[in-house]
């Protein structure tokens, strides 16, 4: 069992928890995800560390009300236990040569890109961070971001707060004004990524992308998270699992990528229905 | 007494009636079948089938305790080379092993060697009292990757002698594919738990959540005080087949679509893990996991289920056992047929139509047998012309797998082969001192009992490789 050791609220919808899990938290590098379960009936879902305490062993995840296990999961109070947590699974981001940077966030994904962009500026790298929301009530993060960016960004989709517009309106201007990133990082929605991929090919700036699949085991055994690269116009599958979960973005597969991301749409959708009844009757 | 020429038959479910639930299918032997079958062994001087068994079980010795109907009497001899007989009792493939081997089996059918250990081994389970005593520590570390079968054996053989096992297994059960891959009505899960249930009581820490070569690796294993590591981790990444497709809402690995269905109980009703079920269910592969899938997709609801491999019946390399079940629950074989293209919905008229993107259908094409291959099975070769199209919902891909790359990419030193199979020599040891492995891991993807055996050859080579230390 894992104790919850800190559960703070980030918006409505997006909840931080630290977990005790002091051997995760010894490993844990910025890009790499963990994988939980809440309880002895529940689902294995995936969630990007945010953050590790190696000190305290906590790992700090951050996620957003969207299914039947989140909403479970949010249930849970501070000092409470979930019933599995494993990692750091995948493979952590790749720094090595990168002197300037562009961190592209979208809405929950900034969670993820967080740390992120806290490492490369911790190895003394510029890091320039773009972060999206729908709107003011969904911002997340923004002095955190603040803290490890020489140029912060902030986007609202609805003009609530910060600039009005999304995120690759920015990162456009700046590669049409000359700017050379070493990489463009995008983090986030599915499709976000897919138009920041295609905001930095003109300009042919390196731009890698982070993947989250469906998965289940997570350990390179079930084969559920495999997505397409396409190489030298040849059609390669990966496994974000073990392979990823962040992918040179001209190679993914978008598209195929968010379709079977819906595969379980309408099971959810009952899901998390039958589960917030479950909660009200309580 | 005039010997039975026949193998007393096992007590089974109908297959109408097992094909809609899930639970086991063959119920075991009555005390009086165990005992008529008992009879039937010749306790012969030479004894065969001892040989053809890759642990050696002392067949004629628990057969005979058998015979004086001291159940709990032959659970002990078995259990002296086997620590997984209820298990073993289920899915090991008797037929080409001890069974093969059999002297009954020259002039008859041969003893139900199988079905006897079956027998005796959830006769202890239900009748044993009392613990397993864990002996006198000798004082070694021992640490174990992974909880399937060979990591299970290997721990129990060790435990016994008195050594420190842990085990550290990478999901949230032990069992490996005994829970993930092997389905509750070919061997039920609450049979695993005590399995490992005893493990624990021999003194063994199962370590859950542990994913060596990320949470720890097998340096750091070292670093701990362990003295010795035994690597069972298993098979890996399902195989596809690079046909067009694949990536289409309903297409599964049966790796994917059985742990969805056995570990994390898909099958239940209101499960939380969903599973696409229903409609027409096609499996490409014709090895025991293809029957696994088959028979688990059928019992979830499906309302037509085929097999689809490129060879013939005669080739077909699941157990005939399992084929003969899958049969008679009402699984269509499409033989001689290999799958060219997976087909999926498309609805150019509305891109928000939800059926987009899920299977509708496979192209296949006809096969005919050509010249034998090296391993001297017949090559399949394709029938120009023969292509045509099956309706399907769901599809699950059962070719088999690769090694994981997690141990190999964090081990310095551990030499793998071509395939990615970890290099061991004949006592299971790597290219790494200390280093032990055996299972899925080496050989690709086979049978329970061969890991078991594996787990063995390594517990022993491991005790001796201490001992002298």
């Amino acid at each position: 069992m894992y104790k919850i050791v800190r559960k703070k609220e980030l918006n409505p919808t997006v909840t931080q928890m630290e977990i005790l899990a002091p051997l995760v938290a010894n490993k844990a590098l910025p890009g790499q995800f963990i994988i939980l379960r809440v309880d002895d009936e529940g689902e294995r879902i995936p969630l990007t560390v945010a953050g590790t305490d190696p000190k305290e062993g906590t790992v700090k995840i951050i996620f957003q009300i969207v299914g039947e296990t989140t909403l479970r999961l949010n249930h849970k109070q501070e000092g409470e236990e979930i019933a599995d947590f494993v990692g750091p699974l995948g493979r952590p981001t790749e720094t090595e040569g990168i002197k300037k940077v562009c961190i592209v966030g979208g809405g929950v994904g900034c969670a993820i890109a967080l740390p992120v962009a806290e490492e490369f500026h911790r190895l003394g790298a510029e890091v320039t961070s773009i972060i999206g929301f729908r709107s003011i009530d969904l911002l997340i993060l923004e002095d955190e971001f603040k803290a490890c960016s020489d140029r912060l960004i902030v986007m609202s989709d609805d003009g609530s707060y910060g600039r009005h517009g999304n995120v690759t309106v920015p990162l456009k201007e700046m590669l049409e004004a000359g700017e050379k990133f070493d990489l463009v990082l995008a983090i986030g929605p599915g499709v976000m990524m897919k138009f920041t991929v295609l905001t930095c090919k003109p300009f042919g700036v390196p731009c890698r992308v982070s993947m989250n699949p469906i998965m289940i085991d997570g350990t390179g055994m079930c084969g559920g998270c495999r997505l397409t690269l396409v190489r030298d116009g040849k059609r390669i599958t990966k496994f974000a699992c073990v392979d990823g979960p962040e992918f040179d973005g001209y190679e993914v597969d978008f598209d195929e990528a968010m379709s079977r991301g819906r595969m379980y749409f309408p099971y959810e959708r009952h899901a998390y229905d039958e589960a917030c009844n479950l909660f009200k009757q309580a | 007494m005039a010997l039975n020429p026949k193998k007393n038959a096992m007590p089974s479910q109908e297959p109408q009636v097992r094909a809609h639930n899930f639970n086991e299918v063959a119920l075991g032997y009555t005390r009086e079948l165990a005992l008529d079958e008992a009879a039937r062994c010749l306790n012969c001087k030479n004894k065969p089938c001892v040989a053809g068994c890759p642990v050696n079980i002392d067949i004629p010795g628990f057969i005979m305790k058998v015979k004086e109907e001291d159940f709990e009497g032959a659970y002990q001899v078995i259990n002296k080379t086997s620590s997984l007989p209820a298990v073993c009792g289920r899915v090991c493939p008797q037929e080409t092993q001890c069974e093969s081997k059999c002297t009954m089996g020259i002039k008859f059918e041969p003893v139900g060697i199988g079905r006897l250990e079956r027998y005796v081994a959830d006769w202890h389970n239900a009748n044993a009292t009392g613990k397993a005593q864990a002996p006198a520590p000798n004082g070694h570390k021992v640490a174990i990757v992974g909880a399937g079968p060979s990591g299970l054996t290997c721990a129990g053989d060790l435990a016994k002698k008195g050594y420190h096992v842990s085990i550290f297994e990478a999901l949230h059960k032990a069992g490996g594919v005994l829970v993930y891959g092997i389905p509750e009505f070919r061997l039920p899960k609450a049979i695993v738990a005590k399995e490992v249930e005893t493990l624990k009581e021999l003194g063994v820490d199962v370590n859950t959540n542990v994913v060596i070569g990320k949470t720890l690796t097998i340096d750091e294993l070292f670093e701990a005080g362990y003295e010795a590591v035994f690597v069972g981790s298993g098979a890996g990444l399902p195989n596809f087949m690079n046909i067009p497709g694949e990536h289409f809402k309903g297409v599964y690995s049966a790796n994917e679509f059985l742990t969805r269905s056995n570990l994390m109980k898909a099958y239940l009703d209101d499960p939380r893990t969903p599973i696409m079920k229903g409609g027409k269910v096609i499996v490409v592969g014709g090895g025991n996991v293809a029957m696994d899938a088959a028979r688990t997709a059928l019992r979830l609801g499906a309302e037509e289920v085929s097999i689809v491999y490129r060879r013939s019946m005669e080739e077909l390399p699941a157990r005939r056992e399992e084929v003969e079940h899958a049969e008679e629950e009402g699984i269509v074989f499409r033989l001689l047929q290999n799958p060219v293209e997976i087909l999926g919905f498309n609805n150019p008229e509305n891109p928000r139509d939800e059926r987009n993107g899920f299977v509708r259908g496979m192209r296949v094409i006809k096969m005919e047998l050509g010249e034998p291959d090296e391993k001297g099975r017949r090559r399949p070769v394709p029938i120009p012309g023969s292509e045509y199209e099956l309706e399907a919902d769901t599809v699950v891909i059962a070719i088999g797998t690769s090694p994981n790359p997690l141990i190999k990419d964090t081990t310095k030193g551990l030499e793998v082969n071509r395939h990615g199979g970890i290099v061991v020599n004949e006592d299971g040891l790597t290219s790494r001192e200390g280093v032990y492995a055996g299972g899925d891991a080496v050989t690709g993807a086979a049978t329970v009992i061969s890991a078991m055996g594996a787990g063995k050859v390594a517990a022993a080579a491991i005790d001796e490789y201490l001992s002298k230390k």
